[in-house]
């Protein structure tokens, strides 16, 4: 049961970044027999709510219209979450992902980038350019 | 001792209002990388506010959630502090303000974060991540421009001084976060030495912000900010 749960969610993808899954992301934080937990990644992402009708809409088409969403903030969404997988997609779809140490250009691998500014398109990402290709990208942030 | 009700009414609208303003600066910032972070600071300001609101809904148990409290209370029922209400200004103004209060928030939901109720910690350790990049932000513009230019350098110093009155009512004893000061004012002097500014004069305090007295400008903001569940009263998209 939680395993079929959780590969339905496996393939609810998030609204602004829809390569990777609200899984991948480390949204979900538990499957019970009655219950998804979630966790909001910023506290005023807009996608939020996106989120929950994704995956509530997820749950109905494939049988489980009986399970409930709980939201909890504690403990806070890091991107320490976000599974291999997801950041292997991340990184495939373009966007750098988070990193403590080096920040690697997703278009051409190399470290020698710089930050362009520390708020990007959405809440999660901050700008960055590439000095080897030249190329600007987003980065999700550490969080 | 404020009861949890007023405490997350207070941070709840702090919040709101300041988000509320970061907002109007939306698609008029002097860069387009300014327009971005000022927005993201607003976002994480209004999605904190939310969090906080529906808890003093959920313990005021009258039914009321987060929208309840955002748009349908009058001025006088808003708890928030004076500076968040302040107008925008010019570039430096709306940065001095940011300065001053994430330096605080920062440490605020710091405090918070550790405090005894759940509720409200969980709110503030999340909190806590996304302030210290509003602070860090603040903090480096105060620099850019107090050691910029001779323009920049008098625009900073005329908008640390028009905000400075309203300093000592976040440190209010009432609301037991006076012990905060003394991190407070060594932050700020640090970031203003950065700056080669000096720490502006101790002034007159204005306060009355956490008992709902405020200035006309926090009416303006509010006509604007719930002007469509005035005119629609309960409407949803």
């Amino acid at each position: 049961m939680v395993e079929s749960v959780l590969d339905v969610l496996s393939r609810v993808p998030d609204p602004e970044i829809p390569v990777v899954s609200v899984v991948d992301l480390g949204i979900v934080r538990e499957v019970r027999d009655d219950a998804v937990v979630i966790t909001p990644t910023y506290s005023g992402c807009p996608a939020t709510l996106a989120i929950e009708a994704g995956i509530r809409a997820a749950l109905d088409a494939s049988g489980h219209g009986d399970m409930k969403i709980e939201t909890v903030l504690s403990p806070p969404w890091t991107t320490d979450w976000i599974s291999e997988e997801g950041r292997a997609k991340l990184h495939a779809y373009g966007i750098a992902p988070p990193s403590r140490s080096q920040v690697v250009c997703p278009r051409c691998a190399s470290t020698d980038t710089e930050e362009i500014s520390r708020f990007g398109s959405t809440p999660c990402k901050a700008l960055h350019r590439c000095r080897a290709c030249g190329e600007p990208f987003d980065l999700f942030k550490c969080h | 001792m404020a009861s949890l009700f007023d405490h997350a009414i207070r941070l709840g609208d702090d919040a709101l209002i300041l988000g509320q303003r970061l907002s109007e600066w939306a698609g008029h910032a002097p860069m387009l990388e300014i327009d971005l972070a000022l927005s993201n600071i607003g976002l994480d300001l209004i999605g904190q506010a939310t969090h906080f609101l529906k808890l003093a809904g959920e313990e005021e148990g009258k039914g009321r959630d987060a929208d309840a409290l955002a748009f349908r209370r009058d001025v006088l029922d808003f708890r928030n502090c004076l500076l968040v209400e302040q107008p925008n200004g010019d570039f430096a103004q709306t940065i001095a303000r940011q300065f001053l209060f994430s330096n605080w928030q920062e440490l605020l939901m710091t405090e918070i974060a550790a405090a005894p109720a759940p509720a409200l910690s969980a709110i503030g350790a999340k909190a806590v991540k996304e302030v210290a990049y509003h602070a860090r932000y603040a903090s480096e513009w105060v620099v850019r421009l107090g050691d910029g230019t001779e323009e920049s350098r008098a625009r900073m110093v005329a908008g640390l001084d028009s905000m400075w009155r309203f300093v000592d009512e976040l440190f209010d004893p009432a609301d037991g976060a006076a012990s905060l000061r003394p991190a407070w004012d060594a932050r700020i002097a640090d970031t203003l030495h950065a700056a080669s500014l000096d720490v502006p004069k101790p002034r007159r305090a204005v306060t009355g912000g956490r008992r709902g007295h405020h200035s006309e400008h926090l009416g303006h903001l509010l006509t604007e900010m719930q002007f469509l569940q005035r005119a629609y009263p309960g409407v949803t998209w």
